[in-house]
């Protein structure tokens, strides 16, 4: 008996899926476990493993093709069993893509969200801008004949849904309308990119930012990452078994400093406000095409190197787009910190729910006033934006007041 | 600018051509005294003599074979058909020795002829003499075929045809022989295989050959008054097909209707088609693509119907307008 190859819920709020993907081809021996395909989700790519042993028949969902969450998109057989998979005629695929895989001819259906388990009628436009946008066809009325969907209907589909008060969105072919003609090059705008405009749109739209910006003097941290760095323990093969970074301590000092002024330690949730216990710390990281911000959750409870070694670990994964969604969602704060660039200071945009985020710039020599004399020091400039309905200046400039703290004074985070 | 009519512009390609070049002869049914059927070359007997401008016996496969057999003794033979109907007797030598002999012996002989093939329907001449055979030659390998619109472009498309070292195929639509327009009095060659934006749009392309071109652009005019915007592309060319200037024009309109007079069935309409459905302007279509060709018939000799055998005005904006307002 064939065993159904179903597409797996790998994200919350998901309800088709997209098979960015295919490790396999149709008529290939699978084992259990081996990776099968890819799902393409709002930022990640996820490896989905085969449920048995044996050949891969009957692909329905083509790479770059959308199915909903629960259908099956090919099935796999027992060595020499008969291709039998009771099938209408018809491909389940939402937007199948011309590729490699299998015909749809003997493709089974098995969508419950299309009525009569028809592939929608649509135009090749109509299909590239649904497939561009990430709107499944089978959600979009067509209003062409026998209900073909024509790029109209879907650039209608597209702006009917969201950007509550927003002006409309530029279309595309207007804004390449005020460019000369083999000027640039179209880039499409992949699944992260589509994330970051949207939820930062929403974002910077819908939630009130004020901004609190404070000057850290390092020089005692930085010589307390001086001594325990060198006091690392060297692993077998002889290098250190940590080398902690400034973002290390920040990380540890906003965990610790929100642990201190809990007000700040909360998310909006519409009609409640939620007050969270573990300061779960966000930390972005700039990826090819975008940016990931993974969550190091109770970081007030992890040790300095505990905090340094996930962080290499999670940002790596991130790098490699091999986050799952679980790893970057949540967050009670985050940090974003482009101080390697050299910038000295700089506001961000909070990432929803979350309500704060620290703009961390880069540390840089100064001539400080000390009773009258100038002393050298070395400095840094946090700047912290706060969603204002969830917290308040005065709590805002507690939160950056502890961290400040904390920042010149690392053994505080012991005390 | 001067204007000339369209007989008038090949007469003046002809002219400077042989003056050009010795090696370049006329040769066709009645064309020395008589002038040719449709009075293209005119007086051309008189000022080059009976040798450059030779009346030819009424054998076009003869014909057809002395200028495959000169243009490989060095000559540039431009042959008149008299109808390009008639280039059915003359298939042997056209497609079996014109368009192969470079290729079979190795590249070491060209056949640098031109021949001209008065064509298309609307003149009463019935089912033997109205044809447009263009796609039958478009089909062969070794050919190059083209179709020019305008006067100007007849002049500069027959001097390059004259100047290239392969058998160029030229079908001139015999109802625009008196068409008039600007031209140029020096020689000036337009390229083979370049396709001409002759009406630049937003909503839908026409490909459109020959007389077509002028039908569709009457079409636009009518569609532009009700906010239809057509891009007309002047095909030209039909081997070898300039694939590049449609496929830009379909991603700027998506959608794309073909405009011709030969039959419909296996036309170039089919070709061009095919052409954007296999490129990557195949993801910009937002509609199916429309071909309106001749119909399924021999040229009919009653004028009425002669007209509904192929493409007029009223009916290419009606397939123009169905097809952007999105019936089809």
């Amino acid at each position: 008996m064939a065993v159904e190859v179903i597409l797996p819920r790998v994200d919350m709020d998901m309800a088709t899926g997209k098979i960015s993907k295919w490790h396999h081809r149709d008529g290939d021996r699978v084992a259990k476990g081996a990776a099968l395909f890819e799902i393409e989700t709002d930022k990640a790519a996820m490896e989905i493993d085969s449920p048995a042993d044996g050949i891969l028949r009957n692909i329905t969902v083509n790479e770059g093709g959308t199915a909903p969450v629960g259908s099956a998109v090919a099935w796999i057989y027992a060595e020499g069993e008969a291709v039998t998979t009771p099938a209408p005629a018809k491909a389940a695929a939402i937007a199948p893509v011309a590729s490699n895989a299998a015909p749809a001819a003997a493709a089974p259906v098995a969508s419950p969200s299309i009525a009569n388990g028809e592939t929608p009628r649509a135009t090749p436009l109509a299909r590239r801008l649904a497939r561009q946008a990430g709107l499944p066809l089978a959600a979009i009325p067509g209003s062409g004949p026998r209900g073909r969907i024509v790029a109209a209907d879907v650039r209608g589909a597209g702006e009917a849904k969201p950007a509550p008060a927003a002006a409309p969105a530029p279309s595309p072919d207007n804004v390449q309308k005020l460019y000369a003609l083999g000027s640039f090059e179209v880039v499409p705008v992949d699944g992260m990119r589509r994330t970051i405009a949207a939820r930062l749109t929403e974002s910077k739209q819908t939630v009130p930012h004020f901004y609190l910006s404070v000057t850290c003097t390092l020089d005692t941290l930085l010589a307390t990452r001086e001594r325990l760095n060198a006091s690392a323990p060297k692993g077998a093969d002889g290098t250190p078994l940590w080398k902690l970074s400034i973002n290390d301590f920040i990380i540890k000092a906003m965990a610790a400093a929100l642990q201190k002024v809990p007000a700040a330690n909360v998310t909006w949730a519409g009609d409640a406000i939620l007050q969270h216990r573990g300061s779960d710390v966000g930390v972005a990281v700039a990826v090819e095409g975008g940016l990931f911000t993974p969550v190091i959750r109770a970081a007030e409870a992890k040790t300095l190197t505990a905090i340094s070694a996930e962080m290499k670990e999670l940002a790596a994964r991130a790098r490699a787009r091999k986050l799952v969604p679980s790893e970057y969602q949540g967050g009670t704060t985050a940090i974003s910190n482009l101080g390697m660039y050299g910038i000295e200071q700089f506001t961000a945009i909070i990432n929803p729910p979350q309500a704060t985020i620290l703009a961390v710039g880069a540390a840089v020599e100064r001539f400080v006033p000390v009773k009258g004399q100038p002393v050298l020091a070395t400095q840094m400039t946090a700047t912290l934006s706060c969603d204002h309905r969830a917290v308040d200046g005065a709590v805002g400039a507690e939160l950056l007041q502890a961290f400040r703290s904390f920042m010149e004074e690392p053994l505080l985070m012991l005390a | 600018m001067r204007e000339l009519t369209y007989a008038q512009a090949i007469q003046e390609a002809l002219a400077q051509a042989m003056d050009a070049d010795p090696a370049v002869f006329l040769m066709g049914e009645d064309i020395g005294v008589y002038g040719g059927a449709f009075q293209v070359t005119g007086d051309l007997v008189h000022r080059y003599g009976e040798d450059r401008v030779m009346d030819a016996p009424i054998s076009e496969l003869g014909q057809a074979g002395v200028a495959v057999g000169a243009a490989l003794a060095g000559c540039k033979p431009v042959l008149e058909f008299q109808f390009s109907d008639f280039a059915t007797l003359a298939m042997e030598q056209i497609v079996n020795q014109a368009a192969k002999l470079r290729f079979m012996l190795g590249g070491k002989v060209n056949v640098p002829l031109v021949m001209r093939f008065p064509a298309g329907s609307g003149t009463g001449a019935a089912a033997q003499h109205s044809q447009s055979l263009d796609a039958w030659l478009a089909h062969v390998p070794g050919l190059k075929v083209v179709q020019p619109s305008t006067p100007a472009d007849v002049k500069g498309m027959l001097l390059a045809a004259i100047d290239d070292p392969d058998p160029v195929m030229v079908f001139e639509h015999k109802l625009l022989y008196k068409m008039k327009g600007d031209v140029p009095e020096e020689p000036y060659r337009i390229p083979i295989g370049k396709a001409h934006v002759a009406r630049a749009g937003r909503d839908v392309t026409v490909v459109a050959t020959s007389i077509m071109v002028h039908k569709s652009l009457e079409a636009a005019e009518t569609l532009a008054a009700e906010g239809i915007d057509v891009e007309v592309i002047d095909l030209r060319t039909l081997r070898p097909i300039d694939t590049a200037t449609i496929i830009e024009s379909v991603k700027k309109t998506s959608r794309l209707a073909c405009v011709y007079e030969g039959v419909k069935t296996l036309g170039i309409g089919a070709e061009i088609a095919a052409r954007i459905a296999e490129s990557e302007a195949f993801d910009y279509l937002d509609a199916p693509i429309l071909r309106l060709g001749g119909a399924e018939s021999p040229i009919p000799y009653n004028p009425e119907l002669e007209k509904a055998a192929v493409p007029q005005v009223p009916g290419i904006v009606e397939g123009l307008r169905n097809l952007v307002k999105g019936r089809l």
